[in-house]
């Protein structure tokens, strides 16, 4: 009985995806990060990537205000020998409360926050933004791809294009086909209140344009693979411990299926003689 | 259940056993992470130890830094303090341990068992009296070393305590060189 | 307690006597262990022990968590954080908690509808249902107050949409509201009351659960068939039931396992889909989140509420001849605690003598319905309020009451019943063929 309903509503669902919500429609591309799945894990290179990324473009403006320097050599994370880390931390200069005086930071403190107002806070970023809402909204698609925070800080990054015709031409902010939520011209919207470009005009410059980095490692730097790096080590500010959570939940999955294959048996052995009597 | 013969009887039981156990190592592995949050956390952990740039530090002075909430002291001693500490005979000291975390806890209270380098240059000691826990003012007091105010402590150039009401020798923390010019503590 | 006859508790040695004359603590736990259980009770009887194991791992993340967490505007988002970062496990504990009220629900929604489906509110446990109302209403009350402690964007301005609500309130209203929240705006004064009883009210709700299992066990368990369990003598009731323990636990621990093997691969890989991406945006009250969107267990009554607008031809009835005081803000409010009400008042509006649903063949295919509806409602409450779904959300809202207030009364005077087996004994056999007879037909089959 209660299958059959479940089913049924199953299918009420699937049914209705074929409609699409008349909104500003936005091109978040489903990149393929190491970390997906529940056996994907991140890259560390990419990560390390990601920071020279951050560190050369990202941290003009933004901060990552929650992140220690200490993680950067956490197992899990880019992993950075220690020395390295150590002397990357120094880098940074903190105020000291005793000596009233900055001084270099030490792996214990955390990067600083940003300098630009309008920037936000880069901790959180990938886990505060959903690249995936369909089908109408239900977002259950995310069951496949995830909620996509990646993805869409990725598209963002290399979703600069030329404005369109109908936009004028001092329309304020830059042109994202990626961006929803930015300002948009009243020139691109039709007679039925339909926005007839993707995405939407937003105030960050476009920080990347491709080669604007030197990786160590010889890795491609074309604009896509700068944007899927940087969008990568994003992932792993918000989610430090991904790596672990993913073990956890494999182990336990694990011990759950054994003990329920043994409680079966259990189960099965007690009510036996209940069930079947000679 | 009457009616199960042996053979029944020892895989069911096999299977109870099992089932029962597994279950005990589910619990486990449930209740473990409770206990375990209450252990210091990763932030906490990261100001356990902190690294000292010494190089600024002339022979015959003294850096003090705060280390989780405490005065350490660090001082470059000098032949003469060095040559005051060892000329010492240990028993007759008040306290003959040497009170030092880096080494088991039997040995005695000799200089060499103090001092954090070979040469006997560096002692790194807690800067909290063992008496009730002021801070000792530095080159002071009877015999040249540290001197507490609160109740007239008298410590000699190895942090031992020779005079007063203080029962022990200054604390000498976990401390260890990373390269010549800087030491870690903890 | 009184109930089904069996054995009860018997002290044998010297120090099992001197305690039960003192306190018969061990005799209150083997009846409660040993209770007659109708021994036809199928899957759908596992989800008490389900939410019996969500309370105790609720309150046990909870207490771990408040040992991490600041309940303060500036350092509550930042606290949760030390937890997801710092905290040995602190992770993985936090995300127990969180998708455990999501496990609470999930749990709590699929008990209710196995009560109205087999009539388990029915006479003579309506005291049991009842109680479970209030436990739901709790429960509501505890996991919203919960969703506010983060402090993230959807926090901060959920509490503004929900305390709102009462501010719908004709007179009264804007007071009450302000007495909620300590303040004219969300703030300080809220977020700290609010973490006050967000720790208070399970422990309620422990108290609650055990008068629950208290009523229950007096009047014993409804089962599948609705058919009492024979109270003639100790042997007739022995025919219909098995001892709880060990049959029932050892079942109700499987399906629990199987249920957690679900929810840990939940947690372990996909943590923050039940959740809101604006939570992990730090509370701004300049800036309203683009559309807000309360928890997913809450959708189906958010939905009522929405449903009622002013161009619905009754809302402007009641309007009318309240002279304005009802107008559809407040008839909103109305509905969405209405639909929770008449829910708790199944037991009177249920007129037929049947018990459960299995042999009553109209009133299986209208609660099919409500199920659906149930659904159909948790869906729409997501969407925008244009278009198309304003219709929708008024018609499921619609057959919600029609339901409980048409529906349940009119079935049983009109509906013909099926015939039910005369004991439990005889559906329990019905499904499981003595072993001779299964012998014998599986021989005739080759």
């Amino acid at each position: 009985m209660f299958r059959k309903l479940t089913l049924t509503a199953a299918t009420a669902l699937a049914l209705t995806t074929g409609q699409a919500i008349a909104e500003s429609e936005t091109h978040v591309h489903d990149y393929d990060f190491s970390f997906e799945g529940p056996f994907g894990s991140f890259d560390q290179m990419q990560l390390q990537r990601g920071l020279q990324i951050y560190t050369e473009s990202c941290s003009a403006c933004h901060g990552l205000e929650l992140v220690a320097f200490r993680t950067l050599h956490d197992e899990g994370g880019p992993a950075l020998p220690e020395d390295q880390m150590r002397a990357y931390a120094e880098f940074y200069e903190v105020y000291d409360a005793a000596t009233d005086e900055y001084v270099p930071a030490t792996p214990a403190d955390h990067f600083p926050a940003g300098t630009y107002e309008g920037a936000p806070d880069l901790s959180l970023m990938a886990k505060s933004r959903a690249g995936f809402h369909g089908p109408l909204g239900t977002g259950i698609n995310q069951f496949v791809k995830g909620m996509g925070g990646a993805e869409y800080i990725a598209s963002i990054l290399a979703g600069y294009e030329e404005a369109p015709e109908c936009a004028p031409e001092d329309f304020d902010g830059y042109y994202n086909v990626a961006f929803a939520p930015g300002g948009f011209p009243e020139e691109c919207i039709d007679d039925h209140g339909h926005h007839t470009v993707p995405g939407s005009w937003i105030g960050m410059p476009p920080p990347l344009y491709g080669d604007d980095v030197e990786y160590a490692d010889g890795h491609s730097t074309d604009i896509h693979h700068e944007a899927q790096d940087v969008a990568a080590f994003l992932m792993w500010t918000a989610e430090p411990k991904m790596m672990a959570r993913k073990q956890a939940g494999l182990a336990g999955v694990i011990l759950l299926i054994l003990l329920s294959v043994l409680l079966y048996l259990t189960n099965k052995r007690l009510w036996a003689p209940h069930k079947h009597k000679d | 259940m009457s009616h199960a013969d042996d053979h029944q009887g020892t895989r069911r039981d096999f299977i109870y056993y099992a089932t029962a156990g597994a279950g005990v190592v589910a619990t486990g592995a449930a209740v473990w992470p409770l206990v375990n949050q209450m252990n210091p956390s990763a932030d906490v952990l990261a100001l356990a130890s902190i690294r000292v740039d010494i190089s600024a530090v002339a022979p015959g002075t003294q850096l003090t830094v705060l280390w989780q909430g405490k005065p350490v002291f660090i001082r470059s001693r000098t032949e003469e303090e060095i040559a005051a500490a060892r000329a010492v005979d240990v028993s007759d000291l008040p306290d003959q341990g040497a009170e030092n975390e880096n080494l088991l806890g039997e040995e005695d209270a000799s200089d060499e068992n103090r001092a954090l380098s070979e040469d006997g240059t560096w002692l790194v000691q807690m800067g909290i009296c063992t008496h009730l826990g002021c801070v000792p003012l530095g080159e002071q007091g009877d015999f040249g070393g540290w001197f507490c105010p609160c109740h007239g402590s008298h410590y000699d150039t190895a942090g031992r305590i020779r005079k007063g009401p203080a029962p022990r020798n200054l604390l000498v923390p976990v401390a260890s060189f990373i390269d010549e010019t800087t030491i870690q503590l903890g | 307690m009184s109930g089904i006859p069996h054995d009860h508790y018997e002290p044998k040695t010297g120090i099992e006597k001197w305690l039960h004359t003192r306190l018969p603590i061990v005799g209150l736990v083997y009846d409660t262990l040993m209770l007659p259980t109708p021994k036809n009770l199928n899957w759908m009887w596992i989800w008490g022990i389900v939410l019996a194991f969500t309370l105790v791992l609720q309150i046990a993340t909870g207490i771990v968590l408040v040992m991490h967490y600041t309940p303060h505007v500036d350092l509550a988002f930042k606290s949760v954080e030390h937890i997801m970062r710092d905290v040995n496990g602190g992770h993985m504990i936090r995300y127990f908690h969180a998708n455990g009220a999501s496990l609470f629900f999930v749990a709590v929604y699929l008990h209710m509808f196995r009560g109205l489906y087999y009539g388990s509110y029915k006479a003579p446990r309506e005291v049991t249902w009842i109680i479970g109302m209030l436990m739901y209403l709790m429960m509501m009350g505890t996991a919203f107050m919960g969703y506010v402690l983060p402090w993230g964007q959807m926090s901060f301005h959920g509490t503004a949409v929900i305390t709102g609500l009462f501010g719908a309130i004709p007179f009264i209203g804007e007071s009450i509201q302000t007495w909620l929240l300590g303040a004219s705006a969300v703030g300080q004064p809220a977020l700290n009351r609010f973490f006050s009883l967000h720790y208070l009210l399970p422990f309620v709700l422990l108290g609650l659960t055990i008068v629950h299992v208290w009523a229950f066990h007096t009047t014993g368990n409804n089962n599948p068939t609705g058919v009492e369990v024979r109270r003639t003598s100790k042997e007739d009731a022995a025919k219909d039931t098995l001892p709880f323990w060990p049959y029932f636990v050892i079942k109700d621990l499987f399906a629990l396992a199987v249920v957690l093997a679900v929810f840990m691969a939940i947690v372990g890989f996909m943590p923050n889909y039940l959740g809101h991406p604006d939570n992990y945006v730090p509370a701004n009250p300049l800036a309203t989140p683009s559309h807000i969107v309360p928890e997913w267990y809450f959708l189906p009554f958010y939905a009522i509420l929405r449903a009622f607008t002013a161009d619905v031809w009754i809302v402007q009835l009641v309007n009318f001849v309240s002279f304005g005081i009802i107008d559809a803000k407040f008839f909103g409010v109305l509905a969405m605690f209405g639909a929770i009400a008449v829910m708790a008042l199944a037991p009177w509006l249920d007129t037929s003598s049947v018990r459960s649903g299995r042999y009553r063949p109209m009133f299986k295919w209208w609660f099919a319905l409500l199920a659906f509806d149930f659904m159909v409602l948790m869906w729409v409450g997501a969407m925008p309020t244009d278009g198309i779904y304003p219709y929708i959300s008024l018609i499921a809202a619609t057959y919600w009451f029609g339901y409980f207030l048409v529906l349940l009364p009119l079935l049983g005077v009109i509906e013909k019943p099926l015939p039910q087996p005369a004991t439990i004994e005889d559906d329990f056999n019905a499904h499981y063929a003595p072993k001779a007879e299964a012998d014998a037909s599986a021989k005739s089959a080759e």
